[in-house]
């Protein structure tokens, strides 16, 4: 009988042998596949359960974290979050992460390597790294006078320093408030479908993610080709244009909203925005030399980060060639963001060197210790300096005696440039006002800023007074808070 | 010449008892259970829990008075039944409250504590009361008519989570089938140490499988169809798995006949295959076992099973420490059916590891004491207790492993569950019970009647 109970003993404790192998399976030799399980909520528990960094533009912090005490544990709530929408994005327990919460999503919620001191201690001793901060080049007073001159009109605001690349003010108007979307409940659900089903799109991020016809606004570039192909070389000289033109190849002519353009001079018509004017050069500077001119803007770009992706700008690379005078005018296919026309502005005013725009200027440990900073760097020499020299005095007159007059500050030098894009089925929508510009103050060695204003939905009739009437002022607003420091 | 050894005094016969061993055991045991109740208090709210003290308090006295019992009543019995069976109970409840923190409308510790309680009370009563154990073989009869009685009232009694193995009264829930394998331990052991010679050597020979008569058969049978009968009527996989296991260990034990248990393989597969195809139950777990994540691919989020492997490999080798799991995303059973992969996330294949071998250690402390008894009913009778220990471990923690199907059973001492650990402290006090008849220095006086003096000739 011994030898059956050693028997019976031996299959007992078989049994409990084969259970540590089988934890050791599961814990050991399948743990990676199955943590790493899409259905597995620790990933999303872990990463919740860490208050996350805040994001700061001018020194504070327009995020911050509350604890919930609920499984998900911190939830982000954010200052002046409308404000700030379209610069932070949201971090939603249930619709993830967007824009700066997305892109700096690393830092923001530890998992960044940059934020340890020693490299896989955290794995080690199973802690988790606090959240690291991103510091933001927005500036509040920029932001906040973007904000305000919108007024919850549809529209965008994109404001970059030329010779660096900052963005100073990133806004969409109207907006939303991302806390909304913090949490998992009912509530947030709600809030969901309600921005989304809004006819307002207050989700849209329209400073970089919404491409607009720029109209007029446009001008720049093909004035900046012009020159750059020798196809202009007097900005004061008759272009020979008739008024009005017929578009080649078609029985279309191009109307003017302005007056005096026929045989008028590149000044003239940047001064007052004839259309027939920039169509012809556009036809004459030739297909392959407008496009060289726009994707040394950015046009065509579809890599651009600030580190948030922005949406390519858009010009055709195939047209026929009256195509291609609508396109010279920011019309048929053309289409640009705003922070596409500011970096357009911004180009101008730097001397023909676009600087990359960026966002986040630095990244900080919780504690507020550096640990990477921005490079500056350039991203495309759009013209020469002597191309943007002569843009610039054009953009100047603009505003001291044409159509952006209400974009003069006293103390400083302003350029602009107005544009009032028609759109919709025969032009039937309602147009867009742009105003583009830049500001020097007097005694700076170099511009401050460089600003793009769109407003949708110009209730203005005529084309070129509603880009000077709508969105001029709001540009002269953003540009006074950047001179007054 | 050989005078040295003529002149030597003879040997000390007396076995040392080792009481002081268990009582340094027992302390350990005590202390690591607060330790991990301290451990969970600090991780969840930074503070030692207030009622740490009370809790370390109350689980010394009852180590110390279950102790005291041993000590005068049991004094040879083996010193690591009773500190193996305070740890895994202390570590049950430190587990149980870690899980109460996310609950905080459902707190099971403070009923678990009182229902530990009673199960040591339980434990002295038996220790004290029962001063031999061959006095259970008289009743063997009695037993298998109370067995049957509380495994067949649950019918009674309207389905809990698809199982008809609960009674509930008031606000009381009551699981009869966990106090049935107890009383089935002993009717088995008492019926076999009687008919062992009938089972192995009398009967028809069909070939080569020597059948016993069908006089000693038919109970067997009737064991057999009773075991998957419970299953069918009550949905308990796991009992009736217990049950057969039991009585095919116990049988190839009293019979010496290794046909036996390929007999009880193929009988066992054959209901299992019958069972698992005819109810839905029961089927619907077998699915969960052959694809844990069905119903992930399907898009309804992770089933029971899933989220318990997800637990086991959080926790990965080490653990993430008490407290700092979500083991609490297995859901309603995480208390008891599941209370392992809390284990398993919070203290890692290490813990899980020591858990296991503290199951095991007190499995062949239960063979050593049938090993050494002298009465075939007791060496049954231990044998039956330790292999109801190790089956049902294995048939739990293998369910919540994925090795096997998953069945509803309670992992002996660590799960919430009131009748299982009360009637665990009562398969732990009779193992010391048994165990104390084993190591005691005298030789036992051998009954008259039910057992066969063959024994000597087999040792």
């Amino acid at each position: 009988m011994i030898r059956y109970i050693r028997r019976a003993a031996v299959l007992c404790l078989l049994l409990l042998a084969a259970l540590l192998v089988n934890a050791a399976r599961v814990q050991v030799f399948e743990a990676r596949s199955l943590n790493n399980n899409p259905a597995n909520r620790r990933l999303i528990i872990d990463r919740y359960d860490e208050p996350r960094g805040d994001i700061l533009a001018g020194g504070g912090a327009v995020t911050s974290s509350n604890d919930t005490g609920e499984q998900l544990r911190y939830e982000r709530s954010y200052t002046q979050g409308p404000l700030y929408a379209p610069v932070t994005g949201y971090a939603s327990q249930t619709y993830g992460t967007t824009l700066l919460e997305n892109a700096e999503d690393s830092i923001l919620s530890g998992a960044s390597l940059l934020l340890t001191r020693i490299p896989y201690w955290n794995n080690l001793s199973r802690t988790q790294q606090p959240g690291g901060n991103v510091v933001t080049t927005i500036k509040p007073s920029m932001q906040q006078a973007a904000f305000s001159g919108l007024n919850n009109r549809r529209g965008a605001v994109a404001a970059i320093e030329p010779s660096t690349g900052k963005i100073l003010a990133l806004v969409s108007s109207p907006s939303y408030d991302p806390g909304l979307l913090s949490g998992t409940g009912k509530q947030v659900a709600d809030a969901w479908s309600r921005l989304n089903g809004s006819s307002v799109q207050p989700m849209l991020n329209r400073a970089i993610r919404q491409t607009y016809p720029p109209g007029s606004a446009f001008k720049i570039v093909t004035a900046a080709a012009a020159l750059e192909a020798g196809v202009v070389t007097d900005v004061e000289a008759p272009t020979g244009t008739p008024d009005p033109y017929v578009l080649p190849g078609t029985s279309t002519t191009l109307p003017n909203e302005a007056t005096g353009c026929g045989n008028a001079s590149l000044a003239y018509a940047i001064q007052w925005s004839c259309n027939t004017v920039m169509a012809h050069l556009g036809v004459r500077i030739g297909m392959q030399g407008m496009l060289d001119t726009v994707e040394r803007f950015g046009f065509n770009d579809p890599g651009l980060r600030i580190p948030s992706g922005v949406v390519p700008s858009n010009f055709d690379t195939r047209m026929t060639v009256d195509q291609l005078a609508l396109s010279s005018i920011g019309q048929f296919d053309t289409s640009a963001t705003p922070l596409q026309m500011a970096m357009v502005s911004a180009a101008v005013a730097n001397g023909g060197d676009i600087r990359h725009p960026y966002l986040v200027d630095r990244v900080t440990t919780s504690g507020g210790d550096t640990v990477s900073r921005h490079s500056r760097k350039s991203y495309h020499r759009a013209m020469t300096p002597s191309t943007a020299q002569q843009l610039k005095q054009l953009m100047i007159d603009v505003v001291e005696e044409g159509t952006g007059a209400k974009a003069a500050i006293d103390g400083a030098q302003v350029g602009g440039k107005t544009g009032t894009a028609q759109h919709g089925m025969g032009n039937a929508g309602t147009p867009y006002a742009w105003f583009i510009s830049w500001a020097q103050a007097d005694h700076a060695a170099r511009p401050a800023v460089a600003v793009a204003v769109v407003v949708e939905e110009a209730s203005a009739e005529r084309g070129e007074i509603s880009g000077g009437g709508s969105a001029a002022p709001i540009a002269r607003a953003v540009m006074e808070a950047a001179l007054r420091h | 010449m050989t005078a040295t050894t003529a002149d030597a005094p003879p040997p000390d016969l007396r076995l040392p008892k080792r009481r002081g061993v268990e009582l340094s055991l027992l302390v350990c045991a005590v202390l690591i259970s607060v330790y991990g109740y301290v451990e969970v208090g600090l991780a969840k709210g930074g503070a030692v829990p207030p009622d740490a003290a009370r809790y370390g308090a109350g689980l010394g006295v009852l180590a110390l008075l279950a102790h005291l019992a041993v000590r005068y009543r049991a004094p040879y019995a083996d010193p690591l039944f009773l500190p193996i069976a305070v740890l895994l109970n202390g570590l049950g409840l430190a587990l149980i409250y870690r899980l109460d923190l996310e609950t905080p409308n459902n707190a099971a510790a403070p009923t678990q504590l009182i229902w530990s309680t009673l199960g040591v009370a339980l434990f002295i009563g038996v220790v004290i009361f029962l001063r031999d154990h061959r006095i259970l073989q008289r009743y063997a009869y009695l037993s298998v008519v109370a067995a049957l009685v509380l495994m067949l009232l649950p019918i009674l009694f309207p389905a809990v989570n698809g199982a008809k193995i609960w009674i509930r009264i008031g606000g009381l829930s009551f699981q009869p089938g966990e106090f049935a394998k107890i009383l089935l331990a002993v009717f088995f052991a008492a019926y076999l140490a009687a008919n062992h010679n009938a089972l192995a050597y009398t009967g028809r020979r069909i070939w080569k499988l020597q059948l016993p008569t069908g006089r000693v058969l038919g109970p067997i049978v009737a064991i057999w169809l009773l075991s998957v009968g419970v299953l069918v009527l009550e949905r308990d996989l796991g009992t009736s798995l217990l049950f057969f296991g039991l009585f095919v260990i116990m049988l190839y034990v009293a019979t010496g006949r290794t046909g036996w248990i390929a007999v009880g393989l193929l009988l066992a597969a054959a209901g299992a295959v019958a069972v698992s195809s005819l109810e839905p139950h029961v089927h619907s777990r077998v699915e969960d076992w052959l694809n844990p994540f069905a119903t992930i691919d399907a898009g309804e989020g992770p089933g029971q099973l899933a989220q318990s492997l997800f637990a086991f490999a959080a926790g990965g080798t080490l653990g993430a420490g008490m407290g700092l799991g979500h083991s609490i995303l297995i859901g309603f059973a995480a208390k008891s059916d599941f209370i392992l992969a809390t284990a398993g996330e919070e203290l890692g294949l290490a813990g899980l590891t020591a858990v296991f071998l503290l199951y095991a250690l007190m499995v062949a402390r239960g063979y050593r004491a049938g090993l050494s008894l002298r009465d075939l009913f007791g060496r049954l009778l231990a044998i039956g207790l330790a292999s109801i220990l190790a089956l049902q471990v294995f048939v739990i923690a293998g369910g919540v492993m994925g090795l096997i199907p998953l069945t509803g059973m309670a992992m002996p001492f660590l799960a919430q569950g009131g009748s299982s650990v009360v009637t665990n402290w009562v398969i732990v006090a009779l193992l010391i019970r048994v165990s104390d008849s084993a190591r005691a220095p005298q030789p036992e006086p051998v009954e008259p009647g039910i057992v066969a003096p063959v024994l000597e000739g087999e040792r």
